[in-house]
């Protein structure tokens, strides 16, 4: 179908009224065909980044290029890039056949096609969505996903070789939305069209993502594949941002992370003297039968146990250690770090 | 049974204040007969007071519906300063005495106003005659479309343009395909208050018509003069079909609000 392109861009800024500005110079170069998730807290900038590639808001500053193509003074409707709103945006007083067919009937003269070509595109872009039965019908008597799909068929019409999803499964509930965003990767690898999502949702990122844009402040914190934000993070932020750590402040001292008044062992760093912190996921804090900690609550998922313990005045997350097979609420227990990341404490 | 109560103070409420003089209008006009009251009706004078209104609705009308679409889509779609004034300026003439709206225009336009003596010179005539009618009832009725649509359009918000718009549609498109069809209801509804004002306006007309006979005089003022004249069957024939005009206007208003009503049950 189409082929996509790749998104450069440079130095991006915008900034609403007074205050901290929206994006503070975003960088981000997007490849060719790539499905990229724009992710971070609500106020990062991800929706602002969004809409200024799709033209809908202009930058203070920067550059956008769309496969090379200086995007600069060239409105919304004249750059072709599909886009998809967060709460679907879908003409309400036209059937899903015209929401589909409107891209295509607003065409000039010149470049709008026939009648009959319009109705074979919209049935296959509807078939393409899976939602084939729903031609007839107006936006307010589908469901929430159905109309999710309408939308992608919408945006698709156009043949965009860029798509913009703006919280595409925000407003979901949570089966429709892991049905929905593996169904969305799919029709992404047929397609083959740059895709770049906007997500507060580091599972749904994670999950579909080539790669990710983490943003803090306006800024592109990171940008990698998934893995490798989890496996090298750049900052305490993403290690933060990203699963769901134990947040262990420490002090080091020589070469030795020391946690007190928490009762963990000291660790080995390569950190300068001064404050710190450890990133410690729930699985590399060990809990086995001893002293100092006290275990709170236990649950199962399937397929591990997973424990809260209290120590120090704190609630950790922690996994019993091999060999302790039945811990249970009230048990003691000594805690050790199995694997930590440390990072400088930002002053 | 309080509730009933409640009900009951209310519909003799409505009944004394509202449906009594409707039918006493009636009532009065057809006294005499239908013979006089169609003969009132028939007179030269008061054709031309009927001719005259209509006419003056037929222009104000659609230069409010122009003038408050714009003024709506400018203050639901759009963020620019002096907004707030703009919004401020639209609700003016529901603030403003009716006298007063049709003062101004005598103040500018007349023979002794600001503009007066050029427009003498140039032999152009606004004030006690067409123009000056139509601007005091443009003025008068101006905020019924725009104040239907700007809460409407408001609510509707603007994803729905940005989405025409990402799709490739011009503004034009953009507005005779997205905005115009999501408040066609409301704009009808609207006009059709819009236009029962316009015909019915009396305080501003007053003022600027000059209460010349057969030539500037629409009907409620006819009905004045008449009335003032002890011409009470006349009066109250003339007034009756006014009232018929208002009743089949809220009557047609109510039908489109249930055909709307009827489109929204079958969309959702």
């Amino acid at each position: 179908m189409t082929a996509g392109l790749g998104v450069d861009v440079a130095g991006l800024t915008r900034r609403f009224g007074a205050g901290r500005p929206a994006l503070h110079g975003v960088d981000l170069a997007v490849r060719q065909g790539e499905f990229v998730a724009l992710l971070g807290p609500s106020g990062s900038g991800k929706t602002t980044l969004l809409r200024i590639l799709a033209g809908l808001e202009f930058p203070d500053a920067g550059r956008v290029r769309v496969g090379g193509r200086d995007m600069a003074g060239v409105p919304a409707r004249a750059r072709g890039v599909g886009f998809v709103f967060q709460h679907y945006a879908l003409f309400r007083h036209m059937t899903v056949f015209e929401n589909v067919a409107f891209g295509l009937r607003v065409r000039p003269r010149a470049r709008r096609p026939a009648e009959a070509e319009i109705a074979r595109r919209v049935r296959d872009l509807l078939a393409l969505v899976q939602v084939p039965e729903l031609e007839r019908r107006y936006p307010e008597q589908i469901s929430g996903g159905q109309r999710q799909r309408v939308a992608l068929a919408r945006a698709l019409a156009i043949e965009p070789p860029l798509l913009l999803l703006d919280e595409p499964f925000g407003a979901l509930d949570a089966q429709v939305r892991k049905d929905l965003r593996l169904w969305l990767r799919g029709l992404h690898d047929r397609l083959g069209i740059t895709t770049l999502f906007v997500t507060h949702d580091q599972d749904e990122a994670m999950a579909i993502a080539d790669r990710i844009a983490l943003l803090r402040d306006g800024r592109v914190v990171q940008f990698d594949a998934p893995e490798a934000l989890f496996e090298h993070p750049a900052d305490a932020f993403v290690a933060g941002f990203l699963g769901d750590s134990n947040r262990l402040p420490c002090v080091v001292a020589g070469g030795l992370a020391c946690f007190a008044p928490l009762p963990l062992p000291g660790m080995a760093t390569s950190l300068p003297d001064g404050p710190a912190l450890a990133f410690v996921r729930p699985g590399a804090l060990l809990a086995a039968p001893g002293e100092g900690a006290v275990v709170q609550g236990v649950r199962h998922d399937g397929r591990a146990l997973h424990l809260v313990v209290a120590a120090g005045g704190r609630m950790l997350e922690a996994a019993p250690a091999p060999g302790w097979d039945a811990p249970r609420r009230g048990d003691a227990c000594a805690l050790s770090i199995a694997e930590a990341r440390f990072f400088a404490a930002q002053q | 049974m309080a509730r009933r109560l409640a009900l009951l103070a209310a519909l003799l409420v409505l009944a004394v204040l509202f449906l009594l003089p409707l039918v006493a209008v009636f009532a009065e006009a057809l006294r005499r007969g239908w013979d006089v009251a169609l003969a009132a009706i028939a007179e030269p004078d008061a054709l031309a007071a009927i001719s005259l209104t209509l006419l003056v609705a037929a222009i104000a009308v659609p230069v409010n519906l122009l003038g408050g679409v714009a003024a709506a889509w400018c203050i639901a779609k759009f963020d620019f300063p002096g907004k707030r004034l703009l919004v401020t300026l639209v609700e003016l003439p529901f603030a403003v005495s009716p006298v007063i709206s049709g003062l101004v225009w005598v103040l500018l336009f007349g023979a002794h106003g600001w503009l007066g003596p050029w427009l003498q010179a140039h032999g152009l005539r606004i004030v006690f005659a067409l123009p000056g009618l139509v601007l005091a009832t443009v003025f008068v009725t101006f905020p019924f479309v725009a104040r239907t649509l700007i809460p409407l359009m408001q609510d509707q918000g603007r994803e729905e343009e940005e989405a025409a718009a990402t799709l490739g549609a011009g503004g034009l498109q953009t507005f005779f395909r997205v905005t115009l069809p999501n408040i066609r209801w409301a704009l009808l509804s609207g006009v059709l208050l819009c236009n029962a004002r316009a015909m019915g306006e009396f305080g501003a007309v007053s003022v600027v018509s000059g209460h010349v006979r057969g030539q500037t005089n629409t009907m409620p003022l006819h009905v004045e003069i008449l009335y003032n004249e002890y011409q009470f069957a006349g009066a109250f024939a003339v007034a009756a079909l006014l009232a018929l005009l208002a009743l089949v206007t809220l009557g047609a208003k109510a039908l489109l609000e249930r055909l709307a009503g009827r489109q929204a049950g079958a969309a959702g």
